[in-house]
């Protein structure tokens, strides 16, 4: 049982290193075909045939595609990941500061969102087509139809101009103390809770009644066992695969898709840095951004997928 | 009082006694404490700035490409930035007068073309090195290499040789006669490095009044007061000073508003109204040189006709747009890139009124016929879009059939501004006119942006340039100014202000018209009261 599993994951690690390989090639053609001319880019209007002749020799840009590719390839798998060209700063070291900083607000977001949901969505089912479900539904429903910044807007109203309780600007940075950096993201991470909130509510909540109408329950419940207690020891398990899999692909979307919440409460994240690199053409930084988002996304449906396997033997054994 | 104690109270002002021994000398002098100290405080209201704190700006236009290399700066963030922790050797005041600065005297040959500076003396860069000739020399050929990508290097390309000629004494000698030469070593990417910045220009070690302790681009600039700085009277005041990036209104004004920061820039005109009404905030707008336009390409068809030019310069409703798109935060322009806020300004032009039947009349005359594509977006200039449609109506009631081409931000200003016959956009000030004009009127001008290619142009532009006697120089700049507005491809219906806003506990603010902050003066000038 143990190898079978221990099997599965190595299965499943190389099936995601190989994916990323592939997107890697796929980032490196794709920032290839982007119109305009990198050299052309970082000289602008100014541009001499020399200017550029030179910059096209300094970046390697005379050799064939595929050795620029190599050698992109071998300084990533040594934690090099060049320098950016617009202002000759080592990617590695800029970019590092917004992904710590991303998966910070990611990961305390995650820890406020994820139980909430999955508890609002326990109620929700517990009391079916009543107050509290409706409730739940209505206001995380209307949450998740607000855009995003118009939430945002209206934390910042109330909670930063007009009552004065937290930071409008959640710019943290190294001199902050864990407490302080906390207080500062407290409007940015309500926001995002708020924008994924009812997604991962609604999708538990199905997923529990779904399993509820099954004949184990009704045994259960004609055993006289209270109903919120068959719905955590019962229901739930039986509805973890599609529920993981809702939550990987929000935590997926809090460091991937955020640059909205980022413009608007100021946060250092990966988004701005990677919109103002686009602007300016620096091909570079945007292929180690895009890598970074790639391995987020196949890490986290990968984690998805072995707790699917685990949570559910039928899956372990497949035809 | 006695003229001494008043000597003494200033003393403390500037931060060359001790409020402790002020009050002992006071008592000494048979003045009661009290007394005394209301003194001090009074000085201290009625003109000096207190030292201290912390001034936090938000500011619209910062990027995560960034750079502390001033070769490279483009934007007001790196300006303000830069005037912080760098010095140039002369600067432009408000009224437009020259102001020494790293340079503490300047002379000129007869013809122009021989500028002597001799520098000020114990001037310390912030590596504690001290600041000669050979930092200043070699920062002007650092700017003048034609691979350097200097932002000033239009500036230097006039510049025949620097040479030392002292250990304080440089020598700068221009290809043509240029009474300008002074004003144009105050651009904002010229500021003196250790050795030009050559070592390591992304250094951000100058001769400022702060020097950078962080550097976070796109997110955050942050400097502390420089101990041994030489002038810490006019420059300096507060004890840190500190950029955050705010691109979003909203948020820059709701961080206004809430205290996170004291000073913000960019306040749109749309807004400004209710922004006024705050209790804790002043708005601070001055008018300036900056201006936006639409600009037709003088050498290509249809506009290459200047009937068809001046048809479209009637046909603009200039105050309205100056209502409507600035708010009444502006002024209207005359299509010549030049206004009161320049030195030496050619007052007696007459200014151009909305007047539809010259533009029917002009455009019969063109013999043009069909619609005129004006391509505009939104990062022309703010409202650009609005603005085009208003041009669009008020031509129509002409005859004339503008066909408005919204075009998406990416790119415009590579694909569609300075490439397509007609389009919109904006410009900022310059120091001087000459340094306008050369900048974009002039044939040879890299942002020659109207095509307006003339000989006799060129001509009075090299004369004025040469030009000490500032009587004739005036009339040639009238002659110019008349040149571009009734045959160039400028229409220019608006100089905007320049609108900011501060906290109530921000003091010191100056207007300067030549750019955003204080033209990038704010965060070394202003104060925070207590």
């Amino acid at each position: 049982m143990n190898s079978l599993i221990a099997r599965l994951i190595a299965q499943r690690l190389a099936l995601g290193i190989s994916l990323l390989f592939a997107v890697s090639v796929l980032i490196f053609a794709g920032t290839q075909i982007l119109p305009g001319d990198v050299a052309q880019s970082i000289l602008g209007q100014g541009a001499t045939p020399e200017a550029l002749a030179n910059i096209r020799r300094e970046l390697g840009l005379d050799q064939p595609a595929w050795q620029r590719y190599l050698s992109w390839l071998g300084g990533i798998l040594q934690g090099d990941l060049g320098t950016a060209l617009s202002n000759n700063r080592d990617i590695a070291e800029s970019l590092g500061r917004r992904v710590n900083n991303t998966l910070f607000l990611a990961f305390w977001t995650a820890v406020v969102a994820v139980p909430l949901a999955i508890l609002l969505g326990l109620v929700a089912v517990r009391y079916q087509n009543r107050w509290p479900d409706r409730l739940i539904s209505g206001s995380t429903l209307t949450a998740i139809s607000l855009p995003e910044f118009f939430i945002g807007y209206l934390l910042i109203y109330f909670f930063a101009v007009q009552l004065n309780w937290f930071p409008s600007v959640a710019s943290v940075h190294d001199r902050m103390s864990l407490g302080e950096r906390l207080h500062a993201i407290a409007l940015p991470a309500a926001t995002l809770t708020l924008v994924i909130l009812a997604h991962m509510m609604r999708m538990t909540r199905a997923a529990i009644l779904n399993v509820m109408q099954s004949a184990y329950i009704e045994t259960a419940e004609l055993k006289g066992l209270r109903s919120l207690l068959i719905i955590w020891r019962h229901a739930f398990p039986n509805a973890v695969s599609p529920v993981v899999n809702v939550v990987m692909i929000n935590l997926a979307f809090l460091v991937v898709g955020v640059v909205v919440v980022e413009v608007i409460f100021v946060y250092p994240g990966m988004g701005q840095y990677l919109i103002d690199h686009v602007a300016k053409r620096d091909i570079p930084v945007v292929q180690a951004v895009c890598l970074i988002f790639a391995a987020v996304y196949i890490g986290l449906n990968m984690i998805a997928d072995l707790v699917s396997i685990l949570s559910n033997p039928r899956l372990r054994h497949p035809k | 009082m006695s003229r001494e104690l008043e000597f003494l109270s200033t003393q403390v002002i500037m931060g060359r006694m001790s409020r402790r021994d002020f009050l002992g000398r006071a008592a000494a002098l048979g003045v009661a404490i009290p007394v005394a100290t209301s003194m001090l405080s009074s000085a201290a209201l009625a003109s000096s700035p207190i030292k201290g704190g912390a001034l936090r700006a938000g500011m619209q236009g910062g990027e995560s490409t960034d750079s502390l290399d001033p070769a490279l700066w483009t934007s007001q963030v790196q300006h303000s930035f830069g005037q912080s922790w760098g010095e140039a050797l002369t600067n432009v005041s408000p009224e437009g007068d020259l102001v020494p600065r790293l340079a503490e005297e300047i002379h000129a040959s007869d013809d122009a073309r021989e500028w002597t500076f001799r520098l000020r003396r114990g001037v310390q860069f912030h590596n504690g090195k001290e600041m000669d000739a050979d930092d200043v020399v070699a920062t002007l050929e650092r700017h003048s290499d034609e691979d350097s990508q200097s932002g000033a290097l239009g500036i230097m390309r006039g510049i025949e040789s620097v040479r030392k000629t002292g250990n304080y004494e440089i020598v700068i000698t221009t290809t043509e006669a240029n009474a300008d030469l002074p004003f144009l070593l105050s651009d904002y990417h010229l500021m003196i490095q250790p050795n030009g910045g050559k070592d390591a220009p992304e250094a951000g070690i100058g001769t400022g009044p702060y020097k950078v302790v962080e550097f976070e681009p796109g997110v955050r600039q942050r400097a502390e007061r420089f101990q041994n700085y030489w002038n810490p009277d006019e420059f300096g005041h507060a004890d840190e000073i500190e950029i955050l990036i705010i691109n979003d209104t909203t948020s820059r004004m709701a961080a206004l508003q809430s205290g996170q920061v004291d000073v913000v820039n960019r306040v749109e005109p749309s807004i400004v109204d209710r922004v006024a009404n705050l209790s804790n905030v002043r708005v601070q707008s001055v008018a300036g040189r900056a201006h936006y336009v639409f600009v037709m390409h003088a050498d290509t068809a249809p506009f290459s006709d200047n009937d068809l030019r001046l048809a479209l310069k009637y046909a603009i409703n200039r105050e309205d747009m100056v209502d409507r798109i600035l708010r009444g935060y502006g002024t209207v322009g005359n299509d010549f890139p030049i206004n009161a806020a320049y030195p030496l300004f050619p007052e007696d032009i007459p200014q151009r009124e909305f007047d539809l039947d010259r533009a029917a009349y002009h455009y019969r005359r063109s013999g043009h016929d069909g619609p005129i594509v004006l391509r505009t977006s939104e990062v022309a200039f703010p409202g650009a879009v609005d603005a085009a449609q208003l041009f669009q109506q008020s031509a129509a009631q002409a005859g004339i059939t503008i066909d408005v081409r919204r075009e998406p931000g990416d790119g415009y200003w590579s694909e569609v501004w300075n490439v397509q016959p007609f389009s919109a956009s904006y410009w900022s000030g310059r120091p001087t006119q000459d340094q306008m004009y050369s900048t974009a009127y002039i044939s040879t001008a890299d942002w020659n942006d109207t095509r307006f290619k003339r000989e006799d142009f060129d001509q009075l532009a090299r004369d004025a340039r040469g030009e000490l006697d500032e009587t004739r120089r005036q009339e040639m700049y009238r002659d110019m100014g008349l040149m571009v507005r009734d045959e160039g491809g400028l229409i220019l219906p608006m100089f905007n202000d320049y609108i900011e806003a501060t906290s109530d506990r921000v003091q010191g603010w100056n207007p300067h018209p030549m750019g955003e902050m204080m033209s990038g003066y704010a965060l070394s000038r202003l104060w925070l009261s207590a």
